[in-house]
């Protein structure tokens, strides 16, 4: 019974996104995406708790036996990630009831829903697959459908944002196809753990290492990991903000955990190890985590920077990921969770700005804390946890970040973490000056109706998805067994502990 | 294009052709090559070589913009369909074998209506993405 639910995730959007594709209003579209991804929520925390002790649920395709068939293997990580998409999901989605209808143009309201289901279907998809042809099928479905989320962005420059991800993605998805295919010559499979168990027999064919490097490059590319991020600032920071949302918290965060599938489940340890990708990810880690937040704190406009904060956060995870000892892998786990909480609150927050003032330039928004301080106050809490400030969910894992990193007297790790801190403190430091601090001036409000009552006031769904997203930061950061319970179990079955 | 002969006249005899050859491409597909995404390009080629030659008016009279929508959501309720129904007489998501009786026969029956599905969105989709396109060149 417990395995009929796990495809139930898969199943529940994929009936649901045509029907909702049909509708108009934006109430029942809005509604059927909201139950859909409170049921995916529900199931997927189910399965976390089923398997949370290191027991697997597998679920085979259309009953053909792995290895022909495709198979579904669930351990701790799959369900953690699947748990952190539906939960965003949830949250994204009761922020878009009123946020949807002023970005979206009124006929494709119906289909952007629809495309929502149809990403957080593909993201699911690709966190429960142990079949790797299949991680690319859903890898491409999240992605198309995240395509035209983004290009409805209100902006014209929303657009080219999204051709470049389109783009830039396609290279990337068709880099990962190749590797797979590379793969499936070499080994005559593609089912991950039957690839891993029979490794040694095709082992030294110089196929394989290609593979290997055409799979990471396209994952890479897909998780905007530096140097390959620039597709992220722009399409983030013209996406509708529900989609902004949605996008920042769950789609890295899933292309990081392919990664992870790959670098501990499909390819032994040693195997990479021996070609130097260790040291390879450390340093882009590193240079990503320095660069992101210097450019974050470049930038004028909030969605930008916190987009470019994102890269940032990828480089923490993926220093966590390179450390290769429990406590950095712990810790890259549950920075996957964290920096989703987070970045979603943050950009929660952008969205009610853009809702209320229709700008999200830090000039125009100069002492409009005053107006709004209960926003502000959410937006402060998240940015702090941003920072790591003691006592919200960044610290939590900057600790053992910073742990992980002493453990192995990695120096230079150490100060580039506290060399990102330091920029984060600038770049939250900017967003706060400009709200509280700078003199109030009248704010500049464009193509909004004279009389339109909105700007005075906060819708209340929207201002319920923010602070469930700040509350989630501090409590989680003062209350962490949840998230590290899971992220330790997870990090000592990939390390076979 | 509109008012060369030859072309009207080919285009009247060469749709039905073409369609039914999408129609044979369909419901082939699992003895010969072919299948659903075959099938539907084939079928929307008919319309577009229709729209091609009588104008997009036209062709949107024998093809409205709203049943291709609703045609495009069906095909993936069907392929999802299959799934589901195959769950509920006690098999795994797409086993296409608890369908009928016979296993075999079930095959049969799940691959059928699951290219069905593929072939209604495929073709529905390539239309859709005519008409959309097209409509952005202003008529002379």
């Amino acid at each position: 019974m417990t395995e009929q639910i796990t495809i139930l995730l898969i199943v529940i959007p994929l009936i649901a996104a045509p029907i909702t594709a049909l509708f108009k209003q934006n109430f029942y579209a809005w509604m059927i995406t909201l139950l859909v991804s409170i049921c995916c929520g529900v199931i997927s925390g189910y399965i976390l708790l089923e398997v949370i002790d290191g027991k697997h649920l597998i679920y085979e395709l259309g009953g053909w036996r792995p290895p022909w068939g495709i198979e579904y293997k669930i351990d701790s990580l799959n369900a953690f990630i699947a748990f952190i998409v539906s939960v965003i999901a949830i949250v994204t989605n009761i922020f878009a009831y009123r946020s949807v209808p002023t970005e979206i143009s009124k006929q494709n309201i119906g289909l952007f829903y629809a495309a929502m289901q149809l990403c957080l279907l593909g993201l699911l998809g690709i966190a429960l697959t142990g079949d790797i042809f299949n991680l690319f099928v859903f890898l491409e479905i999240s992605s198309l459908s995240s395509y035209a989320l983004i290009s409805m962005g209100k902006k014209r420059q929303a657009l080219t944002a999204a051709f470049s991800y389109l783009i830039l993605g396609t290279i990337g998805a068709t880099f990962f196809l190749i590797g797979v295919g590379f793969l499936f010559a070499a080994s005559g499979s593609l089912n991950i753990s039957d690839i891993a168990n029979r490794f040694h027999t095709f082992e030294d064919m110089q196929l394989v290492v290609t593979a290997f490097i055409f799979i990471v490059l396209g994952l890479a590319l897909k998780a905007a990991i530096f140097p390959l991020h620039s597709w992220l600032p722009n399409a983030y920071g013209f996406a509708p903000s529900t989609v902004s949302i949605f996008l920042s918290a769950t789609a890295t965060k899933v292309s990081i955990y392919a990664l992870i599938r790959v670098l501990f489940d499909l390819y032994p340890v040693d195997y990479w190890q021996s070609l130097l990708f260790p040291q390879i990810l450390l340093v882009l880690g590193c240079v990503g985590v320095i660069y992101g937040s210097f450019r974050a704190w470049q930038q004028i406009e909030i969605k930008r920077l916190l987009a470019f904060s994102s890269v940032a956060q990828i480089g923490y995870i993926i220093i966590g990921i390179a450390l290769m000892s429990e406590l950095g892998l712990t810790a890259a786990v549950i920075h996957l969770f964290n920096h989703a909480i987070i970045k979603a609150t943050l950009f929660i927050g952008a969205g009610i700005l853009i809702y209320r003032s229709n700008t999200t330039k830090l000039e125009d928004l100069r002492g409009f804390g005053a107006s709004m301080p209960w926003t502000f106050a959410a937006i402060t809490i998240a940015g702090l946890s941003l920072i790591g400030v003691p006592g919200t969910v960044g610290f939590v894992t900057k600790w053992y970040l910073l742990e992980a990193a002493i453990e192995q007297s990695k120096w230079i790790v150490v100060m580039a973490i506290v060399i990102g801190s330091v920029f984060a403190i600038a770049y939250i430091w900017k967003i706060v000056e400009a709200l509280y601090f700078n003199s109030k001036r009248k704010i500049h409000i464009h193509n909004v109706k004279s009389g339109d009552i909105k700007v005075a006031t906060a819708s209340k769904s929207m201002g319920l998805a923010l602070w469930l997203g700040a509350f989630s930061c501090i409590y989680f950061g003062l209350f962490t067994e949840f998230p590290f319970a899971s992220a330790y179990a997870v990090a000592k079955g990939l390390l076979g502990l | 294009m509109g008012n060369d002969l030859i072309l009207r006249v080919v285009t009247k005899w060469l749709s039905p052709v073409i369609i039914l050859f999408a129609l044979y491409v369909q419901f082939h597909g699992d003895y010969s090559p072919g299948g659903g995404f075959q099938a539907g390009v084939i079928f929307s080629s008919a319309i577009l070589l229709y729209g091609l030659t009588y104008g997009l008016d036209a062709a949107l009279k024998v093809v409205p913009e709203t049943a291709l929508k609703v045609c495009a959501s069906i095909g993936v309720l069907l392929y999802t369909g299959v799934g589901v129904v195959s769950m509920l007489r006690g098999g795994n998501f797409l086993n296409y074998s608890v369908l009928l009786d016979s296993p075999i026969a079930g095959q049969h029956l799940g691959i059928i209506v699951i290219e069905l599905g593929v072939g209604i969105t495929v073709a529905s989709v390539m239309i859709l993405l005519f008409f959309t396109f097209a409509r952005r060149v202003t008529p002379e």
